[in-house]
Parts: structure tokens; sequence; C-alpha cells
């Protein structure tokens, strides 16, 4: 077996064009560590399907390397891959059974048949498919459809499993229900996943490590919730979760904390992210969460007067529309805690937030 | 049958079944010559006319002699045994080359598709005399004319034209993620081609390969210009039998190829059916 140290798959310097003028993957370099759990999130055209797919071996890297426990794979066929492969469209055989379908891989490894008989039935136990074994894939509803997709790219224990958006296609419970399945499924059997999707609450529910893509490039690469607690640009922040944008201009950076004036409406205490010096345009990224109306005198170092504009009842919170600093889009999250303050439409109230959840980013 | 809706007004009635009517009467029209060919083969005298006796069915005026002068002429047999040699052989000639053109064709990458596309099936658009001509002129330098392997080239390239196009539109249907799906659990190209794809264009392949074979069971232009007497095909022997001896034996071969036809077509009609289903294309 390998080293358990070395990353699983390494991209290294690794472009992608496919009419030699584009670049649509800009200079990968990521490593994925062995029995991680790897989102690559972005928006369509961001450039993670293409990863997925030259790691898979169906696109050929225009540049850069990419390396197979070690091994480089550029001159590797996609069926001497030996990688594991859920589709979007699941890619069922339709004219096999669920067994055919499952024994396919392993009939192509010249398994014997009392191997076969048994890694299948595990395979249709883990998926909690059991009684299926004869049915056709078109006999099958979408969710079923699905977890033979998954059994089958993990019947002949690949080290890697690709997903490529694997759960597009289902309706909302059933997509909840197989991101824990599959999230279970990762954890028992070790794994490594590579999981492309542009859904973040599924990014955020599954994976170990999230690399959100954008123009073909990384922009982010953390865990779920470094990535939603401090999004290290304007991207990332407005990409993930709900965001308050606020734009300024840098007066001071002093370590820790920076002082922003907002366009038309007074100077902000925040913390400085990307920003390099004074005179730079940024962006203050908060979240609709850490933001409390009305806050005791003194807790806060920004308060500011607003305007109720739109109370939303969502149950455990009230989504609050405020206007401030001229921004009439401003969403306050009130939890719907014992003794919040009761808000009316049109009230004049007072936004506050602390220095360090307010963040100063690009300006972009 | 369901009849004109309540509603309908005296003229929407009178369309209504006036419109069954002519329907009736161009489906009469395509099919009366084949009507009339089969009770004929079973007249007791040497004429294509009815005779008194058969129009007042008068069971002396009808027999098999007809039928029995095919099982007793060595030329009619021989004709036989070579229409079959020569569509089957040109049929699985065709099957394959055609199969392997569409799927060249269903490549989004292949350049001047739509001129290759063109050559392929220009032996079906092309009028047949000019095509015929081409190829005696042609295979005669290449000494292939009058010979077995000549006919059956000069029928495969008729043939090809009808398996590329039912072939490209099974194609157009096919899911491509299923070959990328064979390759990432191991399978190499020729596995991926022999247990997904073929499968799963087998339907398109069946209906191509018998349009192939009709096409050259009942081809006489070709056969005309390019076959010696050696191989005479069915079509080529009727065409001798009218012009030289009239005789209703024609009208026998003919009502056996009739009968041939349908149960052709009957039994790749159900295998396609069958293997759609085990596809799991249509319910049930």
């Amino acid at each position: 077996m390998n080293d358990t140290s070395e990353p699983i798959v390494r991209f290294i310097d690794v472009q992608k064009s496919y009419d030699g003028e584009v670049l649509v993957v800009k200079n990968l370099n990521l490593d994925i560590a062995r029995g991680e759990f790897l989102t690559m999130l972005g928006p369509s055209g961001s450039g993670k399907t293409t990863c997925l797919m030259m790691l898979a071996g169906f696109e050929p890297a225009t540049h850069g390397e990419i390396l197979l426990s070690g091994r480089p794979i550029n001159n590797v066929p996609p069926y001497k891959r030996g990688i594991g492969m859920v589709f979007q469209n699941y890619a069922l055989f339709p004219h096999m059974s669920v067994w055919e379908n499952l024994a396919f891989p392993l009939e192509v490894r010249r398994m014997d048949k009392a191997e076969v008989k048994r890694r299948i039935t595990r395979a249709l136990e883990m998926v909690r498919l059991p009684e299926m074994a004869g049915r056709r894939p078109g006999q099958l509803s979408g969710g079923q459809q699905q977890r033979v997709a998954v059994a089958r790219a993990l019947v002949f224990d690949p080290d890697l499993v690709l997903m490529d958006e694997p759960l597009g296609a289902l309706d909302k419970n059933l997509r909840e229900e197989m991101q824990y399945e599959i999230k279970h499924i990762h954890e028992s059997l070790g794994v490594s996943v590579v999981y492309v999707t542009h859904d973040q609450a599924e990014a955020l529910t599954m994976s170990n490590r999230i690399a959100v893509f954008n123009d073909g490039i990384v922009q982010q690469l953390s865990s779920p919730d470094e990535l939603y607690e401090r999004p290290q640009n304007a991207f990332v922040a407005q990409f993930i979760g709900e965001n308050n944008r606020l734009l300024g201009t840098v007066k001071e950076i002093n370590g820790d904390s920076c002082t922003v004036e907002v366009d038309g409406s007074g100077i902000v205490q925040a913390l400085p992210v990307n920003i390099s010096g004074n005179g730079e345009r940024t962006t203050l990224s908060l979240r609709p969460e850490r933001v409390t109306i009305n806050p005791p005198e003194g807790t806060v170092p920004n308060v500011f007067d607003g305007t109720v504009e739109e109370l939303i009842y969502l149950g455990d919170h009230i989504r609050t529309r405020v206007n401030v600093c001229g921004h009439d889009d401003f969403i306050v999250k009130v939890p719907n805690a014992s003794g919040h303050a009761a808000l009316a439409e049109k009230a004049t109230v007072k936004v506050g937030w602390a220095t360090e959840d307010c963040r100063a980013l690009d300006a972009s | 049958m369901a009849g004109p809706p309540p509603y309908a007004t005296p003229l929407y009635r009178s369309w209504y079944y006036g419109f069954r009517f002519l329907c009736a009467l161009i489906f009469l029209f395509l099919i009366a010559p084949i009507l009339v060919i089969m009770p004929l083969s079973f007249n007791a005298e040497p004429y294509f006319t009815f005779t008194k006796g058969m129009l007042s069915l008068d069971p002396d005026a009808f027999s098999l002699r007809w039928y029995e002068d095919i099982i007793n002429n060595q030329q009619w047999l021989h004709s036989i045994k070579n229409s079959f040699i020569v569509g089957i052989a040109s049929t699985i000639l065709a099957t394959t080359l055609g199969t392997l053109a569409a799927l060249g064709l269903s490549r989004s990458y292949l350049p001047y598709r739509a001129a290759i596309m063109g050559v392929l099936i220009s032996p079906m658009i092309v009028p047949l005399i000019i095509t015929a001509a081409g190829m005696y002129f042609f295979y005669s330098e290449l000494r292939l004319t009058q010979t077995y392997t000549g006919l059956i080239l000069a029928h495969t390239a008729l043939g090809t034209p009808f398996v590329v196009i039912t072939v490209t539109a099974t194609l157009v249907g096919f899911d491509h993620s299923l070959t990328r799906a064979a390759q990432s659990l191991g399978a190499d190209p020729v596995r991926t081609f022999f247990k997904v794809q073929m499968p799963l264009i087998l339907p398109g392949v069946i209906s191509g390969a018998l349009f192939a074979f009709v096409t050259s069971f009942d081809e006489v232009v070709v056969v005309l210009f390019m076959a010696g007497f050696e191989q005479r095909t069915i079509p080529r022997q009727m065409w001798a039998g009218i012009r030289e001896q009239i005789s209703p034996t024609i009208l026998a071969v003919a009502t056996l190829l009739i009968i041939f036809s349908i149960c052709l077509m009957t039994a790749l009609e159900l295998l396609r059916r069958r293997n759609e289903r085990l596809r799991g294309l249509s319910a049930g």
C-alpha cells in the first residue's frame, strides 16, 4: 500500500485550454489528501468540471502534471486509472440489470464468481438496495438510480472516487438525504472523494475541504467553517452564504483593524483581509446573522441609523431588510429568541456590528 | 371506431367519412398490384388473367403447378440461391462498414462531417442507372464484372447508406457519458464498444441491415449490368422470365417473396421491440 501521508492527487501547474487561446483552468496547484472529501465548488464555467475530467482522464491537460498516488497519469488512459466515477445523469447501462451494472467493473478485472457475488451483495447493502438487484435502471426512481451509480463506482474498491454534480437531478428532500448518505459512506470506507457541485449548501454539508473555483482559478481552499466565516476575497464572500456588501475607501490600516470610509455615510471599523494600502477601494463584507439590531450602548464600535424596509417571518429567524448607509438591501437576520425586539416596518432602528465581523476585502 | 364527435356539423361529418374513404382508396392503390398477384399464382392455366373458372371459384381452375415448377426448375432454384448468397454477404459488409462510418460521424470533433456524409449516402441519391453504368465500367477494369465478388461489392455500396442513416439516427439519442462510465470502470475501448455501445445501437443496426438486405434482394438494374448468367438473382430471373418465357411461375415466385418479406419484417420488428424493452426504454 502507498504511504498514507502522501497526497492521493496532486495537480502541479495544470492549465487547460480547449481552443488554444482561452485558459479554462489557469495554473492549478492542488493537493488532495488520502481519505479526504474535497469539493470543487464554483459557478458554471469556472473550470471545476474540467479539472475533474482531467483527473478522470477524459480531457488531456494542456500544460502541467497530474499525479495519482505519486505517479504521473497524463499518459494513462481513463480505463487504466482505476478511479471510480459518479456522473451527473447516473450513466447506468440501461440494457443491464442493477446486478449486471455492478458486475461490469468486476468482470473487467476478471474476478472469480464468488468474489463478484460477495462484493455486489456488500455494495447493494451499503446503498440499502439489496432487493433491487434484478431490476433495470429504467425501473428505478431517480434516487435509487443514484444509489446504484454510487455503488457501482465503489464496488471495485477504488482509492479515489470522483462525483460530478451527482445530486443535481434529484428533488430537494432526496438531495439532502443523499448528501448525508454519501457522507456516511465516505466516512465508513475511508475512500478519497473529489466532488464537483455548484450548490454551496451541498459543499458545506459534505466536505472536509472546499476549493472555490472562479474564472479558472482556485479562489480559496479551506474547510467549510473557515470558508464561511473567513472568506479571503470578495468573490468567496459573495458566493458562499448570504452577504451584505458596503463599498468604501481605506483610510488607515493598523494591525488587526482598519478604518474605512463608506461611500457617503461615515467611518466603519473593519478587519483588513486582502487590502494593502491607504486610499484603496474596498468591499466590506458582513454576514446578516452577525449584525445586531439596537445593540446595547458601547458594545460594538460600528453603529448606524437605519430604517426597517421589510420584515419576512421565517420561523426560526426574522429576515429584516434595512436601509443603512444608503443601501436599501442590507439584510439582518434577527433570531427568534425569547424576548427579541418586536420590529415594525418603517421604524427607525440602530444597527451595529463588531470590527472582526466586518471584513475589508478587495473591491471587485 | 369512435365516429365523429356529437357536436359535428353536417359538413364536418361528410369530411370525417370522406377523409377515411380517401385514405382507404390510397391504401388500395398501394397494395392492389400485390393483392392481384397472389390469387393469379394459383391459376391452373398458363395465363396472367383470371379465368372464368377462377372467378366462379371452381376448384379445378386452381392449382399449385407453378409452385411445383419452381422446385423443378434449376434456373429458379439457382437464382434463389444466388439472391441469398449476394444478399446476405452484402448485408454483412454493408452493416459492418455503415455502422463503423456512423460511429465515426457521431464524433463531435470530426471535420467535414457533412461532406463525408454526403459522399457516403450518394449511392442512395444518384439515379441507380448512373451508379450501375459507372460501376460497370469501373469494375470491368478490375475484372470484377460477372463475378460474385463484384456483385456483392456493388450491392454493399448500395446498402451502406441505409445502415449509415439508421445507425446515425440511433446514435443521436446515445448518451456518451455511458462510454465514459464504462471506461472509468476499467473497460478498454473494444470492450466498451461490444458491451455498451453495440447493444444500445442494435435496433438501428438491425433496421439498417434489413434495408440493406432488401435493397440487394430486389435490385435488378445493377444486376443487369454486373451479373453474368452464373450470378442471376431472383429479380434478374423474373426479368428474363417476363421477356423470354411468359409463365405464371413468376407469379408464384412473387407470392413467395411477398410472404418472405412479411415474415422478415415481422420477425425483425418483434426483435427490435424486444431489444428496446430489454434496454428499459419503453414500458412493459
